[in-house]
């Protein structure tokens, strides 16, 4: 009974800790937003404001616009979930339960440019761009992403469960095959496409690399392309990097709380053998 | 007869036209720039090229030569094994100690421990680069402040070209091992507890049941994690890109495969040798995947 009790310790203890140091850099970040200007930058470093400021997030919406990056990445990420999820769920499905010509080699040759890192193909994709006119514009910054080879998998192993005597029956009844896809398969399949869309919304709230080429325009930028500037720039002044940083990452952990279990199914789909 | 073969087509013909949209994007966007790609490593294609493309001219292997005696594209190779060899098994070896706690019989809360492993993965990259950025400030950070309380000295994390990588190390195994975490929970949970209760009926202690029952039943998952955090850590940029300012620095001590693909690519309008490079990283990323594949298969014989 003891050892149990001391286990039962030891355990808690260990996590507790693990906990601690995972939430300290963020825990700060939000302290350290509400400091005055310059307050962070003494020796020792405090852990809380003397007296909590909203100025740095009055600084960053009023002088310095960063609610039009909030407004750009909240747009692209919103309509780079919705076009993925129709796009990829009609892919997915396809490949779990219609018979088409060539659907074997077509899956085959998409499980093997999975290994394909997203550099490779860039500066193609940026030239190709340039000459549709799509540089510095949203939809250069969507497009690309829109078909994914994670999304039609993730669909493609939900949607094998569908019973096809489902849809056979609706054939039966006369219902047209696109029909079909929409009034049954999607919304049986309403689960994994959350997953879907949550991922590829916070996918593209958290995108940096790609946003940074494509977007020349500072009204266009996003968030992350925003924040970025504003560090080189305001490199001094770390509690407005902070309440920027907040600004930035804040929507991103509410949207994970509130869709957690879709969240992580989407994450465990891939690493656990059927 | 001729009822089931016109089914048959009007399945085929849906088929084609549900897949036809992404596979028309993945062509688009993948495919066809992946083979220009190759195409253009071969080529001088530079800013006047950018204007016309028939300024370029072919060069053959030149630019793929020219990187061989680079020494900051070896440089910046050396980093991001750096970062693969040592921050890979660093991330996955927290995502594994987290998944076991996580996973011990006593615990309570483990659901609100979990969320809280968790949150660093869905946070912004490049606003966490910037908090940790202060966190690492030689006079006025966190992480200083805390080793001062046990002695040891100021350590100028982000300017010593020594420091300046395990720092981003570091960084990216708090940021990363939650998502692993969360899988290896998972392979954890498939595993029957009956198992384990027969071997300790059998007198088998905590360690030798670790080792010949959950290392084991848990390859395929470790072959998963390791290939995916292996390929993750391999593309490096963002980290860097915030912590150094863009460039890389101190003295290209933080200077990825894929920052400097940027940099030559969409810095200097290099695009011909930013290709190449892009290219070897394809490769060595491929090399790794075929690597970690035989190793697993090898392992299991």
């Amino acid at each position: 009974m003891r050892r149990k009790t001391l286990a039962t310790l030891g355990v808690h203890a260990a996590l507790v800790a693990g906990a601690v140091v995972t939430l300290a850099p963020l825990l700060w970040m939000v302290s350290a937003s509400f400091m005055s200007a310059g307050e962070a930058n003494t020796s020792p470093p405090p852990l809380l404001p003397g007296r909590a400021t909203l100025d740095q997030y009055r600084e960053l919406f009023v002088r310095l616009n960063l609610g039009r990056s909030f407004f750009n990445s909240a747009l692209l990420a919103s309509c780079a979930a919705l076009l993925s999820v129709v796009v990829n769920a009609a892919a997915g499905y396809a490949f779990a339960k219609l018979r088409f010509p060539a659907r074997g080699p077509l899956f085959a040759g998409l499980l093997a440019a999975m290994v394909i890192p997203g550099q490779v193909a860039m500066l193609p994709v940026f030239l190709l761009l340039r000459s549709m006119g799509l540089v510095n514009s949203y939809a250069g910054v969507i497009l690309p992403g829109v078909a994914s080879i994670f999304g039609i998998f993730l669909v493609r192993q939900f949607a094998s469960s569908v019973p096809d005597e489902l849809l056979d029956a609706a054939r039966i009844d006369g219902a047209g095959e696109l029909r079909i896809f929409w009034s049954i398969v999607l919304p049986l399949c309403r689960p994994i496409l959350v997953t879907l869309g949550v991922l590829t919304f916070l996918g593209t709230w958290n995108d940096f690399m790609w946003p940074l080429i494509v977007l020349t325009d500072d009204t266009k930028w996003t968030l992350t392309v925003a924040l970025a500037s504003l560090s080189g720039e305001h490199v001094q002044d770390t509690e407005l990097m902070m309440a920027g940083a907040v600004v930035t990452v804040l929507p991103a952990l509410l949207l994970f709380l509130a869709l957690q279990r879709s969240y992580i199914d989407g994450i465990t789909a891939g690493g656990i053998k059927e | 007869m001729r009822g089931l073969s016109a089914w048959r087509a009007r399945e085929a013909k849906a088929g084609l036209l549900l897949v036809a949209p992404g596979l028309l994007l993945l062509v688009t966007f993948l495919a066809l720039p992946v083979l220009a790609s190759l195409v253009l490593s071969l080529t001088d294609f530079d800013l006047y090229a950018v204007g016309d493309p028939s300024a370029a001219r072919v060069v053959g292997l030149r630019n793929y030569a020219r990187l061989l005696h680079d020494p900051v594209f070896w440089k910046a190779l050396g980093n991001t094994f750096f970062f693969v060899l040592v921050g890979g098994p660093l991330t996955v070896s927290l995502s594994l100690g987290a998944a076991l706690l996580l996973n011990h019989k006593l615990v309570r809360f483990a659901g609100l421990f979990r969320t809280i492993y968790f949150a660093p993965v869905v946070t912004t990259l490049v606003a966490v680069a910037a908090v940790w950025k202060y966190l690492y400030h030689p006079r006025f950070g966190l992480l200083n402040a805390a080793l001062g309380l046990v002695g040891i000295p100021a350590i100028d994390w982000l300017g010593d070209p020594h420091w300046a990588m395990p720092a981003i190390v570091l960084m990216a195994a708090w940021k990363n091992f939650g998502a692993n975490m969360i899988i290896f929970v998972a392979g954890l949970k498939a595993i029957p507890e009956s198992l384990h209760e027969a071997a300790r009926i059998d007198g088998a202690g905590a360690i030798q049941r670790f080792r010949l029952i959950t290392v084991p039943l848990l390859a395929p998952t470790f072959l998963f994690v390791g290939l995916t955090t292996t390929i993750g850590y391999f593309q490096l940029f963002a980290e860097p890109y915030v912590m150094s300012g863009g460039d890389g620095g101190p003295m290209n001590a933080t200077l990825s495969v894929a920052l400097f693909m940027y940099k030559q690519g969409f810095r200097w309008w290099s695009i011909g040798s930013a290709a190449a490079i892009a290219f070897v990283l394809f490769a060595v990323i491929l090399g790794a995947t075929l690597l970690q594949r035989r190793l697993q298969k090898g392992s299991e014989a």
